[in-house]
């Protein structure tokens, strides 16, 4: 029988403020990107003609540039998609185009008659959006997230406890900043799938964080005599080979669709990819401490949050149960964290 | 639950998942290859659709232009424009057409596999006529019927109609009367008046729905065009009637002179009269229209009325009771008012065509498609391979059985997102593949637990029951909190976004049956199996 990390015993929650470290040194690039660069939008959002054209012969970005500079279309962003034969022209409204998108797509295929040759390319596909569109479709997208995030905090604080909902959302809510910061350092394009994927990786995350959670409340109750620190670590070390083969699985499927499903899903498979690891981190070192830190500043019934940065002393002594805590047997000795 | 009730129940899960999935009979409307146009066929295929993305075609988005001054009701503007569009589906020539309205004021029309978003929106967008017709009281194009017949004899056009039909009983006489020439063929059926069936009021006819393709490429030809009396049109009606088991057109021959049109047309609104409790559209024309429908229905007391917008006439032709003005009434008699809301939505789509504007148009070719299918199979086939390699290379046997309900899993799945009729789109099919590796996690997550319980030195029997007991709490808690996600982005998400939730909501359903009910009792016929059994291969 194959175990990976059964019986594992590591101090997650010490490394936490290295944790805080590297996230926030990611926020921050992922901020200062997102301020100098701003997001890739789709022509979805933005508004705008996007043509994806076969060509013959393979003819090059420099000569399609040309062929557009000379109609006017200056600024309209020209991509290779796949091979070398396969280009995808951008041009948003406002930044290249006026709002007549159609008048642009007829442009677009003079031009292209002219550099290329009428009968030597074919126009696979083409998107024409209207920015009004794109403005609900933001809109909504971050509307669905917040709902999302409002459900689940209900949700968990009858499930489990308000302490816990948040916790749960507050490192969900990183996930979603460390994805956009991601999103916005990669340079990916932020299309409708895309945001799907952002949005799979808050439930995914979301999952993840609840797996922990629910095996802290069930050593909440199991061991009296712990503290909470003592607890977290607990329970991400025996939920530990759990998360390494789910992430696996997941993993398997995100990098497969990333190498071979094409162009189209790129995108999707990278931010999923992506999100599996910043999930699987901020169950393990953004929720987790955030809980702790909670505790802390805002006690609960038996306030064992409140003694376990406290009680970090060199000796693990088994705290003596505090006045509130009802005093129940500890059935079988647990295995404490190493310090 | 015994073993047994439980395979019951998993057989018969599965068995009506392969139902859903068996080739069924779909109806498609195929351009007809003889006359170019429209007709409905059947066809056996798979009842999955395949996205614009997978399949090529064009998609559109329109709203109601506002840039020529503010549209009052927006919602209505679309309806309109919606019942506009509808009832020139048969122009666009694609397979199933679709035409709906998102939210409340856009519309959207998706057409498979067509080439040309020119002609598409051009159909679209071209403005809306209606007109008010007098049906053909004095019965000249049936009594035309057996010299167009003789037309179409002396064509060459064989009678397809196997037996005379009522009109050509009825007109039998007359036939041979006008058909001096060919009195050999006087008893043959004619080749139209054959496939017309009597309508209930002057003017109408039934023709048999497989029928009416033939019907219509006969009226279309020059030389029956000839012989139809002057002053006569043939239109068709808008709906398919079903009489019993079969499904009829109505064709209305009309006066060619519309004794007023839409222009004049300000009002329409529907409602159920109190006293009578009949359906009841009521509309108001302009003091100019008024004055002629005036003149005009003082003529035609007692006639029909045929309705008739973008050339096809809705529903029947009410009858004139009385002259009528710039106020009037049609009465629908103990029609839903359903039917009556319908018709003064007809009436106000020809009265205030709504011009529409396109937001959002993509076309894919369809090669495009066919790669991205074929990409998408390949990496799905990839995950999948190493997700049953981890699970059988880690649990072994367990493993093994959880691979086994992972196919009942997609089983199950494809045949929910088929149950609710949803289209197969590219990230729909990802999120799929995804799934399929999220969905092993409620079985990792039993499993990792009767490990746990077997390290606590538990019986064997005991380790598996307490293992997917104390799995059940993490289990449930995180996908009911995905699955609320899901609800919500399905409440707030618009295309996409939402057959992406209905994907997520159907997959967990899926898990949670498969991984949770089938591999309990995958365990337990093994355990039966197996009463010595000491280790377990987890």
């Amino acid at each position: 029988m194959i175990r990976l990390f059964a019986n594992a015993n590591y101090d997650f929650i010490k490394w936490r403020r290295w944790a805080y470290g590297i996230t926030a040194v990611i926020m921050l690039v992922g901020a200062f990107d997102l301020a100098v660069r701003g997001l890739n939008y789709s022509i979805e959002f933005t508004g705008g003609t996007l043509m994806q054209v076969e060509t013959k012969t393979a003819v090059g970005t420099g000569r399609l540039r040309q062929a557009l500079d000379a109609v006017g279309l200056r600024g309209a962003e020209i991509q290779t998609f796949g091979s070398d034969t396969s280009y995808v022209i951008r041009a948003r409204i406002g930044a290249t185009a006026g709002a007549d998108t159609q008048a642009v797509a007829t442009v677009v295929r003079g031009a292209l008659d002219a550099s290329v040759g009428a009968g030597q390319y074919s126009v696979e596909r083409t998107e024409q959006v209207l920015p009004k569109v794109g403005k609900e479709l933001q809109g909504k997208a971050f509307l669905a997230i917040l709902l999302s995030f409002f459900v689940t905090l209900i949700y968990l604080a009858a499930r489990f406890e308000w302490r816990f909902g948040l916790a749960a959302v507050l490192a969900t809510a990183h996930d979603v900043l460390a994805t956009i910061a991601f999103i916005s350092l990669m340079h990916i394009e932020v299309s409708l799938i895309v945001v799907g994927a952002v949005l799979t990786v808050v439930g995914y995350s979301l999952n993840d964080t609840i797996i922990i959670f629910d095996r802290v409340r069930e050593n909440l109750h199991k061991y009296r005599r712990q503290n909470l620190y003592e607890i977290l670590n607990l329970s991400i070390n025996e939920t530990l080979p759990r998360s390494v083969l789910t992430h696996g699985t997941t993993l398997a499927t995100t990098l497969s669709l990333l190498l071979l499903a094409g162009e189209v899903i790129r995108p999707f498979a990278w931010v999923m990819s992506f999100g599996i690891f910043t999930g699987t981190f901020s169950s393990i070192y953004i929720a987790a401490p955030i809980l702790l830190l909670i505790e802390k500043r805002w006690p609960g019934q038996d306030a064992r949050g409140a003694r376990a940065l406290g009680a970090r002393g060199p000796t693990p002594v088994p705290a003596p149960p505090s006045p509130a805590a009802p005093k129940a047997p500890a059935p079988t000795p647990p295995r404490v964290p190493a310090r | 639950m015994t073993i047994r009730t439980r395979l019951i129940v998993i057989g018969l899960l599965a068995a009506l998942s392969v139902f859903k999935l068996l080739p069924g009979n779909v109806t498609q409307r195929i351009p007809d290859a003889a006359t170019g146009r429209m007709k409905d066929t059947t066809v056996r295929r798979v009842p999955v659709n395949l996205g614009l993305d997978l399949q090529g075609g064009i998609h559109l988005a329109l709203e109601v232009d506002e840039s020529k001054g503010p549209v009052p009701d927006c919602a209505d503007a679309i309806q309109r424009a919606e019942r506009v569009v509808r009832t020139r589906i048969d122009e666009f020539g694609t397979l199933e057409p679709v035409v709906q309205i998102q939210g409340r004021c856009r519309l959207i029309v998706e057409l498979a596999g067509e080439k040309d978003p020119a002609r598409a929106k051009s159909i679209i967008q071209r403005t809306a006529f209606l007109e008010f017709r007098i049906t053909d009281m004095q019965n000249q194009f049936q009594n035309a019927l057996p010299q167009i017949d003789v037309v179409l004899r002396r064509a060459g056009v064989k009678s397809r109609g196997a037996a005379p039909s009522a009109v050509s009983q009825l007109f039998g006489g007359d036939t041979s009367k006008v058909a001096k020439d060919s009195v050999t063929d006087a008893n043959t059926p004619g080749a139209l008046s054959s496939l017309l069936f009597q309508g209930q009021l002057p003017g109408e006819f039934l023709v048999p729905e497989e029928q009416w393709a033939v019907v219509d490429s006969l009226i279309q030809r020059p030389d029956v065009q000839q012989a139809i009396p002057r002053g006569i049109d043939l239109k068709w009606g808008a709906q398919v009637e079903s009489r019993g088991a079969k499904s009829y057109r109505a064709l209305y021959a009309v006066e060619s002179r519309p004794i007023i049109t839409g222009e004049e047309l300000q009002k329409a609104t529907a409602r159920r009269d109190q006293l009578t409790n009949q359906s009841v559209v009521d509309f108001v024309l302009s003091r100019r229209g008024g004055r002629k429908f005036g003149e005009e229905t003082a003529r035609h007391i007692q006639h029909y009325m045929a309705i008739i917008l973008d050339g096809r006439v809705q529903g029947q032709p009410p009858i004139i009771k009385s002259q009528i003005s710039s106020r009037g009434q049609i009465e629908l008699g103990a029609k839903p008012l359903q039917e009556a809301s319908d018709l003064a939505l007809v009436l106000r789509a020809g009265a205030l065509p709504a011009p529409l504007t396109i937001v959002e148009e993509r076309t894919i070719g369809p090669s495009l498609g066919a790669d991205s299918i074929k990409d998408g199979i390949h990496a799905g086939v990839v995950g999948v391979a190493l997700v049953i390699l981890i699970m059988i290379g880690y649990y072994r046997l367990s493993g093994a059985l959880a691979v086994a309900a992972l196919t009942l899993y997609c089983l199950f799945t494809i045949a929910g997102l088929s149950a609710f009729g949803f289209t197969l789109t590219l990230p729909g099919l990802a999120g799929f593949v995804l799934s399929i590796g999220i969905a092993v996690d409620a079985n990792v997550l039993i499993f990792e637990r009767i490990r746990e319980e077997l390290v606590h030195g538990k019986s064997l029997r005991l380790a598996v029951d307490d293992g997917f007991k104390h799995a059940m709490n993490a289990i449930v808690d995180s996908n009911v909190s995905t699955a609320l996600t899901a609800f919500i982005l399905y409440l707030v998400g618009t295309g996409p976004v939402k057959g992406f939730a209905i994907t997520l909501i159907i997959g967990i359903a899926a898990s949670m049956v498969s991984a949770i009910f089938v591999v309990k009792t995958l365990f337990l016929i093994w355990l039966q199996r197996r009463p010595a059994m000491t280790t377990l291969s987890v």
